[in-house]
């Protein structure tokens, strides 16, 4: 089985994002970056299904500028095989139905079978692009997954929802999107990283590959939020506590 | 476009509306204020009692109900092209952005070709709306240029609709040949019998200072006294104390409640894009230097095995 697992340079979860003082999105430039969280989940799981001996080969995919290829090596030095990167100028900006349509080429070109997605990228906070690539393959979808078991020629997902959670059974080719309790990714050792600095990594320009960005939602402008005052009145005990929530009338 | 045409998807369990679908119709009411109609969907396999009770609901024009045994489960690939043989006609798709929503929304609207837009807090006109991103330390305005808008609604961010003595138009629309990818094998759901966590007016939430799922039935006896819901930090879900549907957070559920207290929970930004928005938030916390701190308004420094038999004591 072959396994194609998506993945995405965002900015590292432990920087304190700031907002650009002209309203025109956060600050980008010597800031940390790292690869997804919940896409580091999907290659652990792709690497722990070729491990079992479900899955033969693991391609990892990246969209993004040329620094997208530190976080395919990433992905690597975890244990994917090889990797692509759709390179696209730093400027262009695509939104998740463009990098599903993106994905769409590489899904026709590669012919995986199983196609591992982060449930949602920590930047944009979308939770769309497994699911629209779901879509333009027509084929099952299983999000939020918090177990992946095979089964022959199907696989079994079990879902995190709102209530509690839900197993599904699904023919493959599917999509499945990772969530946070799926596993807990290994770190990458020093000889895995060297060893991930010689696997292939094709890279190709976007421009070669017949597509325009549809261009559907322009972010007009982006702010900070609205500050909590940041006054914490230290009360020394509960009963002191109970009564200013009364009198706040919020009990 | 002033004269926009709403959808909103109902999300339902057969019997009942959640509370979320009542909030998505606040957010559709916001953008037909300028004109327009607003109907809903109610799609499943047993949808009867919900449209009719759908049909209650103050501002809906229509109800379109489609009944299908195809729709047994609502998995996405049914409920999707469900939905897309009746959404030529509107200009707006509605979602809640619950796990229903957000599993159904991206597969309808790229199948229809346009964008989606996830998680509005704010609607500006029909097709501008506020969103967050970077877990909630960033506010995006955008604005969305395609033919159709489908866009998935923060509940907390919008007051729920209310129930009105007219009710609106059923009409039963039959839908052949819906496809079936994925079967459901299993549900497990957690029982619950206090507030739900997304639209309780108070929640109290444990994190890994509760030490253990025994420990959470501190939080359980002052969530019976002041109504509340309890939720929790993911540290909590992830040591196994609480299920993972309790998890307040980015990745879990975002409240806003009139009162979130935060026991035990040191408040990392992960959780804070959770709950920040609640009017007033409580921390007990034995670390002074815990980030929970910085967006409380109240605090108790000091061991929560000690504070809180205290709280529970000074609330009887």
């Amino acid at each position: 089985m072959k396994i194609l697992v998506a993945v995405k340079r965002v900015i590292d979860h432990n920087v304190k994002v700031r907002v650009r003082a002209d309203g025109s999105g956060v600050e980008l430039t010597n800031v940390k970056m790292a690869i997804n969280p919940f896409d580091e989940i999907a290659i652990e799981e792709a690497v722990r299904l070729k491990e079992s001996g479900k899955a033969s080969e693991i391609i990892a995919v990246s969209i993004g500028d040329i620094g997208s290829q530190e976080t395919l090596r990433s992905a690597m030095a975890i244990g994917a095989d090889r990797a692509v990167l759709i390179q696209r100028p730093a400027d262009m900006i695509l939104e998740p139905l463009d990098i599903a349509r993106l994905l769409q080429k590489v899904v026709i070109n590669e012919q995986p079978d199983l196609i591992l997605l982060g449930k949602q990228a920590i930047d944009d906070d979308c939770n769309q692009t497994g699911q629209m690539l779901a879509a333009l393959l027509n084929c099952a979808q299983a999000t939020f997954a918090s177990q992946i078991v095979m089964d022959g020629d199907a696989i079994q997902v079990t879902r995190e929802i709102d209530g509690g959670l839900e197993t599904l059974s699904m023919p493959l080719p599917a999509i499945v999107t990772t969530d946070l309790r799926l596993n807990e990714p290994r770190y990458a050792t020093l000889p895995n990283i060297m060893k991930a600095k010689k696997k292939s990594l094709d890279i190709i320009n976007i421009d070669e590959m017949d597509f325009s960005p549809l261009g559907q939602v322009k972010t007009i402008n982006v702010s900070e939020p609205k500050k909590r005052t940041g006054q914490c009145t230290i009360l020394s005990n509960a009963a002191a506590l109970v009564s200013e929530l009364q009198a706040k009338e919020v009990i | 476009m002033s004269q926009s045409l709403v959808l909103v998807i109902v999300e339902h369990d057969n019997q009942t509306i959640k509370s979320s679908t009542y909030h998505s119709i606040t957010a559709a009411r916001d953008i037909i204020s300028a004109g327009g109609n607003l109907h809903l969907l109610v799609a499943g396999s047993h949808t009867a009692a919900v449209a009719e009770l759908a049909a209650t609901i103050e501002g809906v024009e229509k109800v379109i109900m489609i009944e299908s045994d195809a729709l047994e489960g609502q998995l996405a690939e049914p409920m999707s092209s469900a939905i897309i043989s009746v959404a030529q006609s509107y200009s707006h798709l509605l979602f809640p952005a619950t796990t229903f929503g957000k599993n159904i929304a991206p597969r309808v609207a790229a199948t229809l070709g346009v964008a989606q837009i996830s998680d509005i807090t704010q609607v500006i006109d029909e097709q501008t709306f506020i969103r967050p991103i970077y877990a909630g330390n960033a506010l995006a305005t955008v604005q969305n240029n395609g033919n159709k808008v489908v866009v998935t609604v923060r509940s907390s961010a919008f007051s729920g609709a209310t129930e009105t003595q007219s009710p609106a138009p059923i009409e039963e629309m039959v839908v052949k040949n819906i496809p079936q990818h994925s079967q459901l094998k299993s549900q497990s759901l957690t029982q619950v019998s206090r507030a739900e966590l997304s639209s309780a007016r108070v929640v109290i939430a444990g994190g890994r200072g509760l030490s253990s799922g025994e420990n959470f039935t501190l939080l359980e006896n002052i969530a019976d006294k002041l109504g509340a819901a309890v939720g929790a930090s993911r540290a909590a879900v992830d040591a196994g104390y609480v299920p993972n549907d309790y998890q307040v957070g980015q990745t879990g559920k975002i409240v806003a409640p009139d009162l979130y207290i935060a026991v035990g929970i040191s408040g990392a930004i992960q959780h804070v894009a959770g709950m920040k928005e609640s009017k007033v938030i409580v921390a007990i916390n034995s670390d002074p230097e815990a980030p929970i701190f910085q967006v409380a308004d109240y605090g108790i420094v000091g061991d929560l095995f000690e504070i809180l038999p205290e709280f529970d004591k000074a609330l009887a």
